[in-house]
């Protein structure tokens, strides 16, 4: 069978659940058919269910707490937004709003909201339109924060999100709609063997060497999965050099647990995302691993991000501001001289 | 509307007391506006959205003095368990958060998954003048208006946001910004309580029949500080403000003979509250073994 596109799986599951259950409606700009939404994983819906697909004005900053007031009120509303960028406008709506209702109210209500969006750069999109601001989210309690790669059962991921009774943030990726979702076909991928972690939104951890002592544990979430991936792969071939990559689909709560296991096997630490390197992702990653694992780490951890700086628009800058496969093999490289 | 009073009365001046901490803003003066509003919801099937100052609008929608000022006192027996405090109130169909303009599109929400539910419920928002200047407000009419939603908002017109006069902070007219939208809108300057209820009355009717958004501008006036002893303006000014009272108003209204049993009885429910509050357990204290 074909392998279904990121964006069929997406929008699959979203047909499903539409079938499933009444209490779900998506809201968001550009949503009604034929344009099915600006990325086109709510395409189709609007024509089954054109009264559960709410195709809305321009309004970001009030759009979060439309979604929250319908989640207070029992439905299970996806709420669209356009661009990860946008999440600025209804920053006030997910800190003050969707974050506290269950425990300000006192537990007597939930937000079972699903927000989905698209990060990331690499289509010259430009300052406004390429961020990965995940970041910002890591500092919101109380919510859930999922980021879809193009190896994770994305299908799988969006039923789990829609059904989850937390407020979840779905992060998926502007490159990754296109492209195949690949799934490990009997334990293997691009010959690795590859484990899948417990429970909802699991995780994916992947071995050249059948889990056998490896050099460095790389941590990637979204967009820089196959960066990581495909830089594991290049360092067995080329230096034979064994790493880890550790695919989180869950950022909030952080999921840990694999991360750990794979440091106390690899003793290393790279982390690997495409949002900007100060207070990101990475850093809450390697601070709770010096916490919690400091004996296992024979050497400092390192961050792979992008620059400092804006997206440029041109793609010959818009390069060297991401990070890519080139940047995780250095630090991994790097790791292997620092190591005790 | 006197229990409203004698309620926020009781919180000052359990707060210059200093039995209270935190913060708190009293509706006195403008206490017409929730009753008249709230005695045409049915607070089973209808809700409530209210901001900071939210007392008068709980009260009269829920009818849980108690668990209000057992709230505001940190107890476990509070609204929210002592959580939220004076602003961030939840119980059955009533919701408050304390950040202007937030709360517009909560309401927008709610009232949207009221009329896909279908059982007729009309969503009340209530916002003062200040916070006209949020551009959320604006988002929310347009939706509201768009989706031909069941939701009535309230502007309560007390002519101030904290210190700032309305003349430096809302330009033009309050009713004809809602109109812009095409929302029907109605004002009254008025601190009777059945001037306000008529009004109210008929909005909420036409909302329920309508299916479709209403706006009432409610001038009214503040008799009491913004929050707790941080009024500015001239004593003289609040003075000449009190023939507004909707207390006097209605009281005025009533026999001798009846009004006094009110009020005795409101005493004596504010009593039974705030030992009720006194005795109860402190939120978030050790227990003690
Ligand atoms: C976004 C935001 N800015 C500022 C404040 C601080 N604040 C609380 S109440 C208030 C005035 C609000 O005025 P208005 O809307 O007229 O309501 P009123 O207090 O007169 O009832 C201000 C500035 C706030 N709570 N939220
Ligand atoms: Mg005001």
């Amino acid at each position: 069978m074909r392998e279904r596109r990121c964006v069929e799986a997406l929008n699959g599951a979203l047909h499903e659940l539409f079938e499933r259950r009444s209490d779900v409606y998506l809201i968001g700009e550009d949503l009604l058919d034929p344009y099915g939404g600006a990325f086109k994983v709510g395409k189709g819906l609007s024509s089954r269910w054109p009264e559960r697909v709410i195709t809305t004005p321009i309004s970001e900053a009030s759009l979060f707490g439309v979604a929250a007031g319908m989640a207070l009120r029992g439905y299970r509303p996806v709420l669209e937004i356009m661009f990860g960028d946008f999440l600025a406008l209804g920053f006030d709506q997910v800190v003050n709003g969707i974050s506290k209702y269950r425990e300000m109210y006192n537990e007597q209500v939930s937000v079972p909201l699903v927000v989905r969006t698209p990060m990331g750069g690499r289509r010259g999109y430009g300052p406004t339109h390429s961020q990965s601001l995940e970041k910002f989210l890591m500092g919101v309690p109380n919510v859930t924060m999922v980021a879809a790669s193009e190896l994770h059962d994305l299908h799988g991921l969006m039923v789990d999100a829609v059904e989850d009774d937390e407020p979840v943030f779905f992060i998926e990726n502007k490159v990754m709609y296109g492209r195949p979702n690949r799934r490990p076909d009997g334990g293997y991928l691009d010959g690795m063997r590859c484990v899948e972690g417990p429970g909802p939104y699991p995780s994916l951890t992947f071995s050249g060497n059948d889990f056998e002592e490896s050099a460095a544990t790389i941590v990637a979430y979204g967009g820089m999965v196959p960066h990581a991936l495909e830089a594991a792969v290049e360092l067995i071939v080329q230096q034979e050099i064994f790493c880890e990559v550790v695919a989180l689909s869950r950022l909030l709560p952080l999921d840990l647990d694999p991360v750990l296991e794979s440091v106390a096997r690899s003793g290393s630490l790279v982390t690997a995302e495409e949002g900007s390197l100060t207070a990101g992702v990475g850093a809450e990653v390697v601070a709770r691993v010096n916490e919690l694992a400091w004996d296992d780490l024979r050497a400092p951890a390192r961050r792979v991000a992008a620059r400092d700086g804006i997206i440029p628009a041109a793609p010959g800058l818009e390069a060297q501001t991401l990070p890519g496969t080139a940047e995780v093999i250095e630090a991994v490289l790097a790791r292997q001289a620092a190591r005790t | 509307m006197y229990l409203i009073r004698r309620f926020e009365e009781t919180l000052l001046d359990m707060f210059s007391a200093g039995l209270l901490v935190g913060t708190t803003h009293t509706c006195i003066g403008q206490e017409a506006n929730a009753v008249g509003v709230i005695a045409h919801l049915d607070p089973q099937r209808d809700v409530v959205v209210s901001n900071h100052r939210c007392h008068g609008h709980y009260i009269a929608f829920t009818d849980d003095a108690p668990g209000l000022l057992a709230e505001v006192m940190g107890r476990e027996t509070g609204t929210c368990g002592g959580r939220g405090g004076s602003q961030h109130l939840c119980r059955g169909n009533f919701y408050t958060n304390g950040v202007q303009g937030s709360i517009l599109p909560l309401a927008v929400g709610i009232a949207l998954a009221e009329r896909e539910r279908g059982e007729g419920a009309v969503t009340a928002v209530f916002l003062g003048d200040g916070t006209l200047g949020q551009g959320t407000v604006y988002e929310c009419l347009n939706m509201a208006s768009l989706w031909s939603l069941p939701l009535l908002f309230v502007v309560e017109n007390n002519r101030y946001a904290q210190s700032t006069p309305a003349e430096l902070a809302v330009s033009g007219s309050i009713a004809a910004r809602a109109r812009a939208f095409g929302i029907e809108a109605a004002e009254l300057d008025s601190a009777d309580v059945l001037d306000v209820s008529e009004l109210a009355g008929q909005a909420v009717e036409r909302v329920r029949a309508r299916g479709a958004p209403s706006f009432l501008v409610l001038h009214t006036h503040r008799f009491s500080p913004h929050s707790k002893g941080d009024d500015t303006r001239d004593p003289a000014e609040i003075e000449r403000l009190r023939v507004h009272d909707p207390i006097t108003i209605a009281g005025g209204r009533l026999d001798h003979g009846v009004r006094q049993g009110i009020e005795a009885e409101c005493e004596r429910q504010l009593q039974a509250a705030r030992e009720a509050g006194e005795a109860a357990p402190a939120a978030g204290a050790v227990a003690v073994q």
